[in-house]
C-alpha cells in the first residue's frame, strides 16, 4: 500500500501539471476543512470598511458590508466541496453497481438498465436540475448532493458497463467463472480492483460536474441561501450589482478564482491519473 | 391496393404488439421508438414532480388567487380557475389528469401561462426561440469550425510550441465553468478596462429600435448578441480543439496514411482528404448532439447578459412559479435533444459507410 502510494507520487512528480493539480486539491481541502479550525470567523459588518482594496489586514479586500473576503473564501469552501464529493460518491456508486450488474448478468436485465440509462441520458440535465431545484428547494447539502447525483449517473453507467463488458472476456475472469466463485466474488474481487483507477478518474470528473451544477444553481438563487459558500458570494455580488461597481473587483474575482482553480486542479489531477494508469499512454 | 393497406391497418390495430416488435427490430424504428419514449419520460417526470410535491404548485396557485382577490373568490372558485390554468381537471383522479395532460401535449397544446391566461405557452416559446437559436447556435458553429481547424494543426505539429500553447489554453477553457468565463469578461473588459459597454449590450436589442429587416436593426442585434456568442465560442472551443487533436493523432497512425505517404501524395492532400475527413467524422455526430442542446439555451449565460432567450425565459418562469411555461420548455428542449441524437445516429451511418456495411453483413 505504502509502496504503491510512493510509486504513484514518483510517477506524478514527473508530470508538473498533474502534480500542481494534486497539490491544488490538497491545498483546497486543507483550506476548506482544516483552516476554519484555526482562523476565527469574521462576519460582523463594518460599514467604515466597505469595498476595500487588498491591504495587510484584508489580503483580498472587503465586501459590500465591509467583511473580510479572504475569511469568506476560507469558510466558503467546505459546503461546496462536501456537496461535490457526496454527489460524486452517490452517482459513482449507482453507476458502478448497476453498470457492472447490467454487463455481467446481461440479457433482459441489461436491456432494461441500458434502456433507462439511455432515456435518462438524453433528458437535458441542467434544465431538469433547475426545475427540480425550484420545486424541491433543497436546503440541506445531503439532499442537494442526491439531486445532483441523480442527474449525473447515466453517462458514467454507460462507461462502466462498456468497461466491464471488455473485462468480462479477460482470462482471470474466465478462470473465476470456471471455478464457480459466484457473481459477487467476480464483480467485487476480480473486476472492481482492476477498474479502481478508472473509477477514481471518473469520480474526480463527476465531482467537477457536480460543483459546476451546484455553483450554477446557487448563483441563480434557486437554492435557499444558508451559511457561507463561494456560490452565495457570487450570487450576492451579482444581485447587489457589485459586478458593475469598479471597486468591488476583489469581491467578485475571489470566488470566481476559487471555483475555477479548484476545478482546474481536479481536471489536471484526473488527466494525470489517466496518463499514469493507462500504460499505453505512459511514456516514462 | 387500397384494400390491402386497409387490411394491414386493421391487422396492426388488432395486433399492435407484433408491429411494435417489428419496429423494435429495425434499427431506425428502434431509434425512433426510443426517442418517443424519452420525450414521454421527460414529460411524465415533470408532470408528476409538479403534481406530487408537498405544497404543489396547484395549491400554491389556489392560495395566491384567494389572497390576491382579497376574499372575493371562494376556495372552490379559485380551484376552478387554477385547474383551468393548469389545463387539468383537479377533481379527476391523478391518472385521468395525467392522460388528459398527455393527450393535450400529443395534440401540441402546451397550455397557457399563469401570468397571462390568454398567452399560450407555445407562443411564448416561439417568441424567445429565435434569439437563442441565433446566439447559442452561432457560438457553437463558430467554435466547431475554429476548434476543428486548430485541433488538426495542433495534432500535425505535435509537441511544437503551437501545440503546447493551443492544448493548454483548450484544457483551461474547458475546465473553467462557462458562466465564470462570462463573469470574468464582464468584470475585466466591461468594468475594469471599460472596453465593452456592458450596460448598453444587455438585452436582445436596444429598446425602442424599429424592429424589421433593415441594416440598423441587424447591426443592433449583432451588437447585443456578440457577448453571448463570444462566451459560447470561447467556452466550447476547447472541447472541439482537444477532440479533433486526439482524433487526428489516432488517424495519423492508420495504415492508409502511411500508404498515402509512401505513394508520394502531398501533405496538403493527405491532411484534407485522408486524415481530416476521417478524424472529423465522430466530431460531426458530437456536433449534431450538441446542436440539440442549443434549443434549451444557456440559462446562466443568458441571465448574466439579460439576453431574451429560452434559458432566461425558463429562469423567469421558475422565479414566477409559472409552471406551464416550465413544463413546456422542458418538453421542447428534450424533444430537440432527442431529435438531434436521432439525426446524429442516422447521419453517422450515412457518413461512415463502414457502419452500414458491418450492419448489413451482421444482420
Amino acid at each position: 500500500m505504502i509502496a504503491s502510494a510512493l510509486e504513484f507520487l514518483r510517477l506524478l512528480s514527473k508530470r508538473p501539471v498533474g502534480l500542481a493539480g494534486f497539490i491544488g486539491v490538497l491545498a483546497f481541502g486543507f483550506m476548506a476543512y482544516i483552516a476554519p479550525m484555526f482562523v476565527p470567523l469574521q462576519d460582523t459588518p463594518n460599514i467604515r470598511e466597505i469595498y476595500q482594496t487588498p491591504t495587510f489586514a484584508h489580503p483580498l479586500g472587503t465586501d459590500f458590508q465591509g467583511r473580510d473576503i479572504l475569511n469568506q473564501i476560507v469558510y466558503g469552501g467546505r459546503d461546496i466541496l462536501t456537496v461535490g464529493f457526496l454527489a460524486a460518491a452517490f452517482s459513482t456508486t449507482l453507476a458502478v453497481t448497476f453498470g457492472a450488474l447490467a454487463a455481467t448478468v446481461g440479457g433482459r436485465l441489461d436491456t432494461v438498465i441500458l434502456g433507462i440509462t439511455d432515456v435518462a441520458l438524453t433528458i437535458p440535465q441542467l434544465i431538469l436540475l433547475i426545475v427540480v431545484a425550484a420545486i424541491l428547494r433543497p436546503s440541506g447539502f445531503l439532499i442537494l448532493a442526491v439531486i445532483l447525483a441523480l442527474l449525473q449517473w447515466p453517462s458514467l453507467l454507460r462507461q462502466v458497463r462498456a468497461q466491464v463488458l471488455s473485462l468480462k472476456e479477460r482470462d482471470y475472469v474466465e478462470a473465476a467463472r470456471s471455478l464457480d466463485l459466484g457473481l459477487p466474488h467476480i464483480i467485487f474481487r476480480e473486476m472492481l480492483p482492476n477498474m479502481r483507477s478508472y473509477i477514481a478518474i471518473h469520480f474526480i470528473l463527476a465531482m467537477t460536474q457536480a460543483i459546476y451544477a451546484q455553483a450554477g444553481i446557487i448563483f441563480l438563487g434557486l437554492v435557499p441561501l444558508s451559511g457561507q459558500n463561494w456560490g452565495i458570494m457570487l450570487y450576492f455580488a451579482n444581485s447587489q450589482g457589485a459586478i458593475f461597481f469598479k471597486d468591488s473587483f476583489w469581491y467578485i474575482i475571489s470566488p470566481i478564482l476559487a471555483i475555477a482553480l479548484f476545478q482546474l486542479s481536479l481536471v489536471s489531477l484526473a488527466s494525470a491519473l489517466e496518463d499514469i494508469f493507462n500504460p499505453r499512454l505512459r511514456s516514462a | 391496393m387500397t384494400v390491402t393497406a386497409a387490411q394491414a391497418r386493421v391487422r396492426s390495430a388488432t395486433n399492435p404488439r407484433r408491429y411494435f416488435g417489428a419496429a423494435w427490430r429495425h434499427p431506425v424504428g428502434r431509434a425512433v421508438l426510443k426517442a418517443v419514449l424519452t420525450v414521454w419520460a421527460a414529460t411524465t417526470i415533470t408532470f408528476f414532480l409538479i403534481r406530487l410535491m408537498p405544497g404543489s404548485p396547484v395549491d400554491i396557485k389556489i392560495d395566491e388567487l384567494i389572497n390576491t382577490s382579497n376574499g372575493a373568490l371562494t376556495y372552490e372558485e379559485a380551484r376552478v380557475i387554477a385547474s383551468s390554468l393548469f389545463a387539468i381537471n383537479l377533481d379527476a383522479p391523478l391518472h385521468e389528469q395525467y392522460l388528459s395532460f398527455i393527450g393535450n401535449v400529443a395534440r401540441g397544446d402546451l397550455g397557457f401561462s399563469f401570468l397571462s391566461s390568454s398567452t399560450s405557452v407555445t407562443s411564448i416559446i416561439l417568441g424567445v426561440l429565435p434569439w437563442t437559436l441565433f446566439a447559442v447556435g452561432s457560438g457553437l458553429l463558430l467554435s466547431f469550425v475554429v476548434g476543428v481547424g486548430l485541433g488538426l494543426v495542433a495534432a500535425y505539429r505535435r509537441n511544437s510550441a503551437f501545440d503546447h500553447v493551443v492544448s493548454s489554453i483548450a484544457s483551461v477553457a474547458t475546465s473553467v465553468p462557462n458562466f465564470l468565463t462570462a463573469l470574468l469578461i464582464v468584470l475585466i473588459f466591461g468594468v475594469q478596462l471599460g472596453i465593452l459597454p456592458i450596460a448598453a449590450m444587455r438585452g436582445s436589442y436596444t429598446p425602442g429600435i424599429q424592429v424589421g429587416f433593415n441594416l440598423t436593426f441587424i447591426l443592433d442585434v449583432l451588437f447585443h448578441a456578440s457577448l453571448p456568442i463570444g462566451v459560447f465560442f470561447l467556452t466550447n472551443l476547447g472541447h472541439w480543439i482537444l477532440s479533433m487533436r486526439s482524433a487526428t493523432l489516432a488517424a495519423l497512425d492508420e495504415d492508409y496514411v502511411t500508404a498515402a505517404r509512401a505513394r508520394g501524395l502531398t501533405d496538403g492532400r493527405i491532411t484534407t482528404a485522408y486524415v481530416g475527413r476521417n478524424a472529423v467524422l465522430p466530431l460531426v455526430t458530437q456536433f449534431a448532439i450538441a446542436a440539440g442542446y442549443v434549443v434549451g439555451g444557456a440559462v446562466i449565460i443568458e441571465q448574466i447578459f439579460v439576453y431574451q432567450g429560452v434559458g432566461l425565459r425558463l429562469f423567469n418562469a421558475v422565479n414566477q412559479r409559472d409552471y406551464p411555461v416550465m413544463q413546456g420548455i422542458v418538453l421542447i428542449t428534450t424533444a430537440a435533444v432527442v431529435t438531434a441524437n436521432l439525426l446524429a445516429d442516422l447521419l453517422y451511418t450515412r457518413l461512415d459507410p463502414r457502419i452500414g456495411r458491418a450492419g448489413g453483413s451482421g444482420g
